[in-house]
C-alpha cells in the first residue's frame, strides 16, 4: 500500500500535526521547489472549482506539474473506461494522483489500485480529508491550540460529511462538542456512540441561539433543500439556522466561526464583517494544507 | 429417527442442517452448488421441532472451507455444520464468522463504486452486543444483518 489519503482516519494523531505542522511552514513561505520535476495527476470525474484550484495551486507553487482534466466529460470515462484502467493508465505517468468522483468509495478503490499515491479530494458524499485538515489547521491557528475545545457545530450533521469528518479528526484532542440541528437532519447514532466510546462530552440541540455563547468554534454548514423530505419543513427550518451578527455579541472573544463553504443565506452578510467571521481565511489556508498533504504522501520533507 | 438416517446415507462429505426453510436456496448460491459436479441432496420444508419448517443440504465428497463456512454463518448462524466421513459424524463445526466478508454481499447504498462498477466488494464484519453488521471498505456505509442481500454472479 502506498503513502494514499483517503479518509481523515487513515492518518494517526501524530500524522495530522505533522500536516498541521508543515502547513505552517508553507504558509510562512508557500514558493519552494520541493516538487520540482514531479507530475500530479488532478483527475476531477465531478466538476469542483475550489477543490481543484487549490489542489493545483498547491503543486504549482511547489515547482511540480500538472496534468488531468476538470470534468468527466473531457475524460476517457465517457468512453465507457473503467475508473480501474483510467488509474492504471495515469499512474504511468504520474507520480500522484489527486481525484475527485461523484461515487462513494471510489477513492479507497483508486488507492488499492494505484502504483502511486492517490489522495481523495472527495468522494460523493463520502470522505474529504483536505477539508477537514485545513478545519483542523483554522482551528489550531485562530485557537492557539487543539486541545480542550469547546466545539459548536450548526446545520446538516446527518449527510455533512465535513462534520463527520471534523468529530473523528478532534476526537484526539479532548473536545465538548455541541450539536445543533433541525430534527430531520440530526446527528446519526453511529457519531453519538463513537464520541461515547472515545469519552467525547456532548449535547444535542434544535435550536441555534444563544448555544454558543460558551464555545471556541462555532460551524456551520448548509441545511440543503434537497435532504427534505417534507418541503414543509425545510420551510419551517431554513431560516432558524441562519447567523446574524447581532447573535454574535456575547460569545468568547476568542470564538471564530468557520464554514466548509459555499454558503447560501446561513451566514448573513452582516457577519462577514466582524473579526469573528473566518471561513473565508479558513478557505485561503486550504492552500497551504494541501501543499503539506502532497508532500506528505510524496515524502518531500521541508528542509529548513 | 427419520432424520439420522438422511444423514447417515452420506458416505463422505458435509450435511448443513437446521437451515431455516427460506435461506436454503441462498445457501446453494452462495456454496455455488448449482454448477459443481458433487452428489447433491437439497430437502426443504421438513419437520422442525425447532424452527417449524427446515432445510438441509447434504454435499458429498465436499469439506467446507474457512471462508464458505463465513458465508454461511452470516446468512444462517443457528445452522449446523456436521462433516461426515464413512457415514459418522466426525466433526461438528462451530459456524464462525470471518473478520470480512470478500465479494459475497452487495453494498446497500446505490452511490457506492462497487454498484456500478465490476469491483469486488468487501465488508469488515462488526460483532457488538450481539448483532452483526457489515461495513463496506469502500462507502463505509454499514448494513445490518437482516437488509443482506447477496451479489448477484
Amino acid at each position: 500500500m502506498v503513502n494514499s489519503l483517503v479518509s481523515i482516519t487513515d492518518y494517526s494523531k501524530e500524522d495530522i500535526l505533522d500536516i498541521l505542522e508543515s502547513a505552517k511552514a508553507f504558509e510562512a513561505k508557500p514558493d519552494r521547489s520541493l516538487l520540482k520535476g514531479k507530475v500530479v495527476a488532478s483527475l476531477f470525474f465531478e466538476p469542483s472549482t475550489r477543490t481543484r484550484l487549490s489542489f493545483e495551486t498547491a503543486v504549482v507553487r511547489l515547482g511540480g506539474e500538472v496534468i488531468g482534466f476538470s470534468d468527466a466529460a473531457t475524460s476517457s470515462s465517457t468512453k465507457g473506461e473503467s475508473l480501474n484502467d483510467t488509474i492504471h493508465m495515469v499512474g504511468c505517468y504520474a507520480d500522484a494522483i489527486v481525484m475527485r468522483h461523484p461515487l462513494e468509495g471510489a477513492a479507497r478503490y483508486a488507492a488499492e489500485i494505484s502504483p502511486v499515491p492517490v489522495v481523495n479530494a472527495g468522494d460523493g458524499a463520502n470522505q474529504h480529508p483536505s477539508q477537514t485538515l485545513l478545519d483542523l489547521y483554522s482551528i489550531l491557528k485562530t485557537q492557539k491550540t487543539l486541545e480542550n475545545l469547546t466545539i459548536c457545530i450548526v446545520g446538516d450533521l446527518k449527510y455533512g460529511r465535513t462534520v463527520h469528518s471534523l468529530i473523528e479528526a478532534m476526537s484526539h484532542f479532548k473536545p465538548t462538542f455541541r450539536f445543533i440541528s433541525p430534527d430531520e437532519l440530526r446527528i446519526p447514532e453511529e457519531y453519538k456512540i463513537f464520541c461515547k466510546k472515545n469519552n467525547i462530552p456532548f449535547t444535542e440541540h434544535t435550536e441555534l441561539n444563544n448555544n454558543f455563547d460558551d464555545a471556541d468554534i462555532l460551524y456551520m454548514t448548509r441545511v440543503q433543500k434537497e435532504r427534505f423530505q417534507d418541503l414543509m419543513e425545510y420551510e419551517r427550518v431554513k431560516n432558524v439556522y441562519v447567523l446574524h451578527n447581532d447573535m454574535i455579541q456575547n460569545t468568547k472573544p476568542n470564538l471564530r466561526i468557520l464554514h466548509p463553504l459555499p454558503r447560501v443565506n446561513e451566514i448573513s452578510m452582516d457577519v462577514d464583517q466582524n473579526e469573528k467571521a473566518y471561513y473565508f481565511q479558513q478557505a485561503q489556508n486550504g492552500l497551504y494544507v494541501r501543499q503539506a498533504i502532497l508532500s506528505k504522501v510524496l515524502n518531500c520533507k521541508i528542509n529548513d | 429417527m427419520e432424520k439420522e438416517l438422511k444423514v447417515a446415507a452420506l458416505k463422505d462429505g458435509t450435511v448443513i442442517d437446521h437451515i431455516p426453510a427460506e435461506k436454503v436456496f441462498k445457501i446453494v448460491s452462495i456454496l455455488q452448488l448449482k454448477i459443481s459436479g458433487q452428489l447433491l441432496t437439497i430437502g426443504n420444508n421438513l419437520d422442525s421441532k425447532r424452527l417449524g419448517r427446515k432445510g438441509i443440504i447434504k454435499i458429498s465428497d465436499r469439506i467446507l472451507s474457512e471462508d464458505e463456512t463465513s458465508k454461511i454463518a452470516l446468512i444462517a448462524p443457528n445452522a449446523s455444520l456436521n462433516i461426515i466421513r464413512d457415514y459418522k459424524v466426525v466433526e461438528k463445526r462451530a459456524l464462525v464468522l470471518g473478520e470480512e466478508m470478500y465479494d459475497v454481499v452487495k453494498c446497500g447504498n446505490p452511490m457506492c463504486i462497487t454498484n456500478h462498477q465490476n469491483i469486488p466488494t468487501r465488508f469488515k464484519v462488526i460483532q457488538e452486543d450481539g448483532t452483526v453488521r457489515l461495513k463496506c471498505r469502500y462507502c463505509t456505509r454499514e448494513i445490518l444483518q437482516d437488509e443482506i442481500n447477496l451479489k448477484k454472479k
